[in-house]
């Protein structure tokens, strides 16, 4: 129904498995702020005729995951001082082809949804939930925080795609999902308030003591 | 009047942020305590004032939550004002001015009839109580603290993906979306089946993992055992069920739209499952802040259990959510003076607390009684009602599993206890331990909830018992 839109996403699936595939953080910022910005294109190639709902979603939508956010997190990095992810509970290569995985199947998973009739083309559906997906496995398997981080900002990108599906007809609730960027700002205002390099700070032998229960 | 009680607690908040006299700061918080307890107390015996707009409106559910969120933060801001006298080391600047926001952002969700504001209220729940729990500023309480916001964040992320399944339930039965709750429950009859089924399943997972249910609770020991007293009794007693509330409403659309037969044993499940983890963690378990915590997870699970069991057991839930908030209200701060006595939760190195706190061990050890469900407390009240109710609908294994599970907390949860209570004081080999007194302020608190426990426990007050009445009809009402 529409080429560019489809196009479009095909890139962000493809910008999921790079950022799944890769080791440097900052590349993993990178394609994550590039992801955030082509997002931001959506809501312009959705609405016909252009809206106030669909410019500001539009515009705020490039503004924090196009470039305040990673701005911020660049940041983060230089201060926490690392540059690479190291140990990831799932091996790289593996992680990517978990995601190439859910990619599928969330292709073929969204053909047996009951989708209202204009949805049915556009690759929306499936977008948002291998996205989700992906954004799940970085969350769950990274042992840095910027990586986590960046896995909940791409879990964030998976729900706004799906808020795309209902921006014509309520704008403001898909505006909430904005919100969500909040927790991401606290994040990285945690990570450079008190230098957390992992998700667990502390990992001397009283702390394993109290994990084991 | 919702606007004056959401936004008189923000106001002291932001009051608390520019008084500059850390002694005199912590006093904002009982003065704006007591004029919100009022306010509620108005706003619940003159029903008139329930309605303030479409998307702020104070249901017969909200009417409870708000009443266990108000009274308990009562109690934990007199509570809290001794709680900083004795850690005076630190500013409290960001504690009080957080500690009365939260009571605003949780009346906001009480208030909220809109599925969306809801969602910005709970969200906004967590942003303004991570500084409180982070306010010990140990490795552990930082750790505590991240847990939290990563935990609850992605809660909240699949609670909006679930408000947005459930827009789109609407959008594909081709009806007018909206997130208005008056509406939604008019709709829910004609709404989409299957992105409703989904909708559930995600807000039951997004707000759960906030309220606590298993297998998303793994915030849940470490904010609360880390997080000073007061705010550990407002979690569990207060925000826990504001998430409750969030599921509730989930609830009554699926029971609209008929779809009980469906979400009753995901409910049950989660509610059994969540009892057993919280089971299985707190037999053995050294740390009692920890235990009480493992506690909380265990009684949202309860709750779970009695709406999934629904009908006669709700009035059973309903008077479980104050019971179970009043009394880990009394346990959570008789548990804070013990552990400000000892500078230690672990019980190998707490014990004989019925000697060197004559009063607060009572309380605990008094506590404990009261909420593993023995007579004549109120939680027994509740369970017994729940169970009975759930043998009556021919939920056999459920019920029969429910008390198993609630002999083995009592085993688990009463070694613990009894650790800390009996026995005589540790020897106290080096320094001197930090010396803390039983003050008016610390002790008064959990005594008068000690007897609000056992009020609910031996007669339910006429308005209450209306309370819980009304909000069971209105839980109730089929299409």
């Amino acid at each position: 129904m529409n080429p560019l839109l489809n196009a479009l996403l095909v890139v962000v699936l493809a910008l999921n498995l790079f950022a799944l595939g890769t080791s440097r953080i900052v590349t993993v910022i990178k394609l994550v702020s590039l992801q955030g910005f082509l997002l931001g294109l959506i809501p312009l190639l959705m609405e016909e005729h252009l809206g106030w709902s669909a410019t500001l979603a539009s515009g705020g939508a490039i503004l924090l995951k196009g470039a305040i956010i990673p701005f911020m997190m660049l940041r983060a990095m230089r201060d926490v001082q690392i540059k690479r992810e190291m140990e990831p509970l799932i091996g790289f290569l593996p992680s990517m082809l978990l995601g190439a995985l859910a990619t599928g199947f969330a292709l073929l998973f969204s053909k047996a949804l009951p989708l209202a009739g204009e949805h049915t083309t556009p690759l929306l559906v499936p977008a948002a939930l291998a996205t989700i997906f992906v954004g799940f496995i970085l969350l769950t398997t990274r042992a840095k925080a910027i990586t986590q981080v960046m896995g909940y900002l791409v879990l964030e990108n998976g729900i706004y795609i799906f808020g795309m599906l209902l921006l014509g007809t309520m704008p403001l609730v898909v505006e909430l999902g904005v919100l969500l960027d909040l927790f991401v700002a606290v994040f990285v205002i945690c990570i450079i308030i008190n230098h957390i390099n992992q998700a667990f700070s502390s990992l001397d032998t009283r702390r394993l003591v109290a994990l084991k229960e | 009047m919702a606007f004056v009680m959401i936004l008189f607690p923000l106001f002291m908040a932001a009051v608390a942020a520019v008084v500059p006299s850390d002694r005199l700061r912590p006093w904002l918080l009982p003065v704006t305590g007591t004029i919100h307890l009022g306010l509620t107390l108005l706003v619940l015996a003159r029903p008139g004032l329930a309605d303030t707009t479409l998307w702020l409106v104070l249901d017969p559910l909200g009417k409870i939550v708000l009443l266990v969120v108000s009274l308990l933060f009562f109690f934990c801001s007199i509570h809290v004002v001794g709680y900083l006298k004795h850690s005076h080391t630190r500013s409290n600047r960001v504690f009080c001015a957080c500690f009365s926001a939260f009571l605003g952002v949780m009346t906001l969700v009480t208030w909220a009839h809109h599925l969306g504001i809801m969602w910005v209220a709970i969200e906004a729940t967590t942003l303004v109580s991570a500084p409180l729990v982070y306010f010990e500023r140990t490795p552990r309480s930082i750790e505590a603290t991240w847990k939290y916001l990563v935990i609850c964040s992605v809660g909240i992320a699949l609670a909006l993906l679930g408000s947005f399944f459930l827009a789109y339930a609407s959008l594909h039965a081709g009806i007018k979306p909206t997130l208005a709750f008056d509406e939604l429950l008019q709709q829910a009859p004609y709404l989409s089946k299957p992105w409703l089924h989904a909708a559930f399943v995600l807000m039951l997972v997004g707000y759960g993992t906030k309220m606590g249910l298993a297998p998303m609770h793994t915030w849940l020991p470490e904010a609360h055992s880390e997080a000073p007293a007061p705010v550990s009794a407002m979690f569990s007693g207060a925000l826990l069920v504001c998430a409750f509330l969030a599921v509730l409403r989930m609830y009554q659309i699926c029971c609209m739209a008929g779809e009980f037969t469906f979400i009753s044993p995901m409910l049950i499940f989660m509610g059994l499952f969540a009892m057993a983890v919280a089971g299985v963690f707190m037999v053995g378990q050294k740390d009692f802040k920890r235990m009480l915590a493992y506690s909380s997870i265990e009684h949202m699970g309860i709750l779970a259990l009695g709406i999934g069991i629904g009908g006669a057991a709700l009035f059973g839930t309903l008077l479980h959510v104050v019971a179970h908030g009043v009394t880990k209200g009394l346990l959570f701060l008789s548990a804070g003076n013990i552990y400000h006595a000892y500078g230690s939760k672990n019980t190998d190195e707490v014990s004989g607390a019925l000697r060197r706190l004559p009063l607060s061990g009572t309380l605990f050890l008094t506590g404990f009684i009261a909420i593993i469900g023995s007579p004549p407390f109120g939680p027994f009240i509740s369970e017994f009602s729940i169970l009975n109710a759930g043998f009556a609908t021919g939920h056999y294994v459920a019920s029969g599993l429910f008390l198993l599970l609630l002999l083995v907390i009592f085993i688990g949860m009463g070694a613990t206890v009894l650790k800390v209570v009996q026995n005589r004081e540790p020897v106290s080999e080096s320094a001197p331990q930090p010396v803390f007194r039983e003050g008016l302020l610390t002790v008064v608190p959990p005594i008068i909830l000690l007897g609000l426990v056992l009020l609910l426990g031996l007669h339910i007050p006429a308005p209450l018992s209306n309370l819980l009445h009304n909000a069971v009809d209105f839980l109730e009402v089929q299409p």
